[in-house]
């Protein structure tokens, strides 16, 4: 306890500066493997990086706790990227060179994600990124443990398409302006349009970060809604938006009986910002609850309320996706017998780790895992009510099938193609690049 | 296992008893269906609610309302099924507390959306004849959103006895939506009911019209039309009041966060980078007044705000003049130092708040007063949004009173204008700068506690709102309160006329290039102070 709470209070110093630092100063360098976490801090995404930074802490307090990795106690080295993305490159750069990190976790918005990039190709070092992400990618140094499109967006759409989803017809998709909702709703729109949807019942709105005033575009949604056909609203509103957005569906009376909104970045941790009385019914699309009652998740729960110190913090599913891609890299090295980078990465693939919610996350070949899709509903006390699971895993994908652009390409870091964009159709790799 | 079942039959049995005496005609066992409940999964559950609705048994309705409500529990242990109301809890059929077992181990009986709507549907059914107006005109809008032809006869016998105007509307609506919807009812009756629906249904009339366009007769279908166009025609004049009511809302959100800002920058002249933290901190302090009266004083809720009020006032003040006396008064005439200082300040504050609070968001419960909306004419007008208009204009109105009518008004404006001069005069000008100062922080953290209703409560909070309010003062012209004013509400209607058209990216930008030309042709902005004081 003392050495914990003396680590937070070194961690709280660091919080101004950016500075790292090493949260075991008192053993020697050549005994431990460090883990780099590399999260916001500070600023806008400080909302809900700051829990994944602690979720990491947690993981590897338990992990040494075992017995550590290969042997060793494995060391955390902290730095905040205080949501400033070239920040997070030169941060990212100076936890591989300077401290030496064998293995980093971290990033939630994928802009951070997209400027790190370069820095891990080119020191060839391990990221693992933990958020729900819009796909069409895929690196060689970096593994997705959060979902791609086909494990939240199309099975959330394809709910609502069905009987019990309300049998929608008519969509609105809703999104802060950058490239993860962007992306999506490209996606999202493609398979609406393969699925018979009309355009016309199709209205798509972008929102700055931030967004406060929803006046309008709720009483937009509302019109839009009032055309005499089911009408859904997919969400991809991020961060500090959402709340404004629901209070204004709550007080304009906009029932999730009526104009259901399925959201695809609010989780228990967004809702522990607000009162959810007037969104019970609206939904969420995850792979992860904090509800689902298995034993791992109790355990889980129960191990991270009282490393945290509090009985009224959430867990939630990037939280969820840090424990499986951790429990990966763990299980990698360990068959590996060495942390080397280009070791880990042949070893990685087709490893397994049970999931929170019963089931098995493996990592495939194009640095995806399998997941299993959830939907639930908003109850009055922030937890989500699953009314809608997929029977099976869902393995990741990396380029959307429904873009006609990417839906010959594949990923594959197995040999013999080992190619993150490999076109099916040429047989050629289109380069490492993993830009679109 | 065994025992459980035991259990369950011996409550059925114990149950059924006395209701057998009264409903022995039902083949339907409503106690074993509420039995039921507590294992049942979600489609089973809708079966049940199907079924228990089936036998149109008044007994039910309670059962079935706090199923739709979340009240309804399930004791894990004993298998019992009850209402939870408050800490006691009732028996689902004779509305009896029940004392539970000690290990009782309850769990709310989850319904989905559509679960929901079904039991929204039939309690309609079940409660048009409740001797409470209220739950007659639930009921008549539940008939509304549900059209069934099976429930006419219901409608005409309930319009027979009506009393009460409003639901009277509410039930011919619904009686005009259910027949319009019936291709079994005779024409003529389809016609007639087009103007009772586009005049009774409220702002779902035209999606209840274009509904039945879509499979009706030709001759009824041309009078669908027409009704629409005439509904769209009048929407339109509503839909651009409404935006000018949505302008004028988001105006005076803009009003409350410069208005502070319009003090200390447009009198005083301090470019001050950490306002928006002074907003900030009235909304934290408004979190802090609501905890402690949850905890202690659960009975004031409703009022939190209004106590909050006063309280966020000195806070931000008191920090305001703080920072006058330790900071800005050494920098005086330096406006680049003073934004720099301002600046790091406004860091330093968020980032005290974030390690003290924590990252995430607060929770401030909405008063009830100022929860929903209401329908104003053809407006609709959510209530957080009124009160904050009025709370604003208020604000506005109580800041001219002290700058024109009060002695630390006059000395204030003494001193902006010629400092040698107040200081000649005997004015205690370094007193006065730091009142002044902490006058225009405390108004920065009374629009904190407004902002607490629409906005998070984060360390970010006051970030999205210093640009904003800098926009506002500089448009308004710097050093006029009225400029400000008039500034925030046209940026507002602007905003959201634009909104529309251009989107919210675009309109956000077109309204930044708007007043970039507008400041390159009239660089003091709209109301420009004149003479003397102009020079300093």
């Amino acid at each position: 306890m003392n050495i914990r709470s003396a680590q937070r209070a070194l961690l709280a110093a660091t919080l101004a500066g950016s500075v790292s630092l090493s949260a075991f100063p008192a053993v020697a360098q050549d005994e431990t493997i460090k883990v780099g976490i590399l999260h916001s801090l500070s600023g806008t995404m400080a909302i809900s990086e700051t829990t994944l930074k602690d979720t990491m802490l947690f993981l590897i307090e338990q992990q040494n706790a075992k017995g550590g990795v290969l042997g060793k106690q494995l060391e955390p080295v902290v730095v905040d990227i205080a949501s400033d993305w070239p920040l997070a490159a030169e941060l990212a750069r100076q936890l591989i060179e300077v401290d030496q990190v064998d293995a980093v976790f971290g990033c939630w918005t994928s802009v951070c994600r997209k400027s790190v990039l370069p820095v891990f190709e080119e020191l060839n070092s391990l990221l693992f990124y933990p958020v729900q992400y819009e796909g069409e990618e895929s690196q060689r140094n970096v593994f997705y443990t959060g979902a791609s499109p086909n494990q939240q967006a199309i099975p959330a759409v394809d709910y609502l398409m069905s009987e019990d989803g309300g049998s929608v017809e008519r969509w609105v998709l809703a999104g802060t302006d950058y490239v993860y909702p962007q992306t999506t709703n490209k996606i999202l729109e493609q398979y609406l349009l393969d699925n018979g949807v009309a355009a016309e019942d199709i209205m798509i709105n972008y929102t700055p970060f931030g967004h406060s005033d929803w006046q309008t575009i709720v009483s937009d949604i509302k019109a839009f809604g009032s055309e005499g056909k089911k009408t859904a609203v997919v969400s991809t509103i991020n961060g500090d938006a959402n709340v404004p957005f629901y209070r204004e569906l709550g007080n304009q009376g906009v029932a999730a009986e009526d104009i259901p909104v399925v959201a695809f970045s609010v989780g228990e941790e967004e809702l522990s910002g607000f009162d959810t009385t007037p969104l019970v019914g609206h939904l969420a699309a995850w792979n992860y609850f904090m509800s689902v009652e298995t034993p791992e998740n109790e355990e889980f729960i129960a191990a991270w309320q009282d490393f945290i110190g509090s009985e009224d913090r959430v867990t939630n599913d990037p939280m969820e996706a840090h424990l499986i891609g951790f429990n990966l890299w763990v299980a990698a090295v360990e068959k590996a017998g060495t942390t080397d980078a280009d070791a880990v990465i042949d070893a990685i693939v087709g490893l397994e780790t049970p999931n929170l919610t019963g089931g098995i996350a493996k990592m495939l070949p194009n640095h995806h895992v399998t997941k299993p899709v959830l939907i639930g509903e908003i109850q009055d006390d922030g937890q989500f009510f699953v009314v809608w699971e997929t029977d099976d895993v869902v393995p990741g994908d990396a380029w959307s099938d429904f873009l006609p652009e990417s839906a010959m390409l594949e990923a594959d870091w197995t040999a013999p193609i080992n190619c993150g964009n490999y076109n099916t159709e040429t047989k050629t790799c289109g380069g490492t690049a993993a830009a679109q | 296992m065994l025992t459980h079942f035991l259990r369950l039959a011996l409550l059925t049995l114990s149950l059924l008893l006395p209701m057998q005496t009264v409903h022995s005609q039902d083949t339907v066992d409503i106690p074993a269906g509420i039995a039921a409940m507590g294992e049942a999964s979600l489609r089973e559950l809708g079966d049940i609610v199907t079924s228990l609705a089936g036998t149109g048994d008044p007994a039910v309705v309670p059962v079935l309302t706090a199923l739709g409500d979340g009240n309804l529990y399930v004791d894990e242990t004993s298998g019992t099924v009850v209402i939870q109301r408050g800490s006691t809890h009732l028996d689902p059929l004779t509305g009896e507390e029940i004392t539970l077992g000690a290990d009782a181990d309850l769990s709310r009986i989850r319904v989905n959306n559509g679960l929901r709507r079904d039991i929204d549907a039939a309690l309609a059914g079940m409660t048009l004849m409740s001797d409470n107006p209220g739950t007659r005109l639930t009921a008549a809008n539940g008939f509304l959103a549900n059209p069934d032809p099976a429930n006419i006869p219901l409608l005409d016998e309930a319009i027979a006895v009506e009393t009460d105007a409003n639901v009277l509307k509410a039930m011919q609506a619904a009686r005009a939506v259910t027949v319009l919807g019936d291709a079994e009812q005779s024409l003529e009756d389809r016609q007639a009911a087009v103007p009772v629906v586009a005049s009774g249904a409220g702002r779902n009339a035209i999606t209840i019209l274009n509904a039945a366009r879509a499979d009706a007769p030709e001759e009824l279908a041309a009078s669908i039309a027409a009704a629409i166009s005439g509904l769209e025609q009048e929407r339109a004049v509503w839909g651009a009041l409404q935006n000018v009511w949505f302008g004028v809302s988001l105006g005076s959100v803009l009003l409350l966060a410069a208005i502070g800002l319009a003090i200390t920058f447009g009198v005083m002249g301090v470019i001050n980078m950490a306002h928006g933290e002074m907003v900030m901190l009235g909304a934290y302090t408004t979190f802090i007044v609501q905890l402690v009266i949850r905890q202690n004083f659960p009975g004031l809720l409703d009022y939190s705000l209004l106590i909050a009020l006063p309280c966020a006032f000195l806070v931000t003040g008191a920090i305001g003049v703080g920072i006058e006396r330790g900071i800005i008064r050494w920098l005086y005439g330096r406006p680049l130092e003073t934004l720099l200082a301002t600046w790091g300040l406004s860091l330093i504050l968020q980032q005290t708040v974030r390690s003290i609070f924590g990252p995430t968001n607060q929770m401030v419960i909405a008063p009830t007063w100022m929860s929903g909306s209401t329908e104003f004419l053809g407006l609709s007008i959510t209530y957080n949004r009124f009160w904050i208009v009025i709370f604003a204009l208020v604000v506005f109105a109580l800041l001219l009173l002290i700058l024109n009518r009060t002695p630390l008004g006059l000395q204030m404006r003494a001193v902006t204008q010629n400092r040698r001069m107040a200081s000649a005069m005997g004015i205690r000008t370094p007193f006065v700068d730091a009142m002044t100062f902490g006058l225009g922080s405390g108004i920065a953290g009374l629009a904190g506690v407004a902002l607490t209703q629409i906005d998070n409560i984060s360390p970010n909070l006051g970030q999205n709102y210093i640009i904003d309010s800098f926009m506002v003062v500089v448009f308004g012209g710097v050093g006029n309160l009225w400029g400000t004013l008039v500034g925030a509400l046209s940026l507002g209607i602007a905003n959201k006329f634009l909104e529309p058209y251009a989107g919210a990216v675009l309109g956000k930008i077109l309204i930044l290039v708007l007043i970039i030309l507008f400041i390159q042709r009239r660089p003091r902005g709209l109301f420009a102070l004149k003479g003397r004081a102009v020079e300093q």
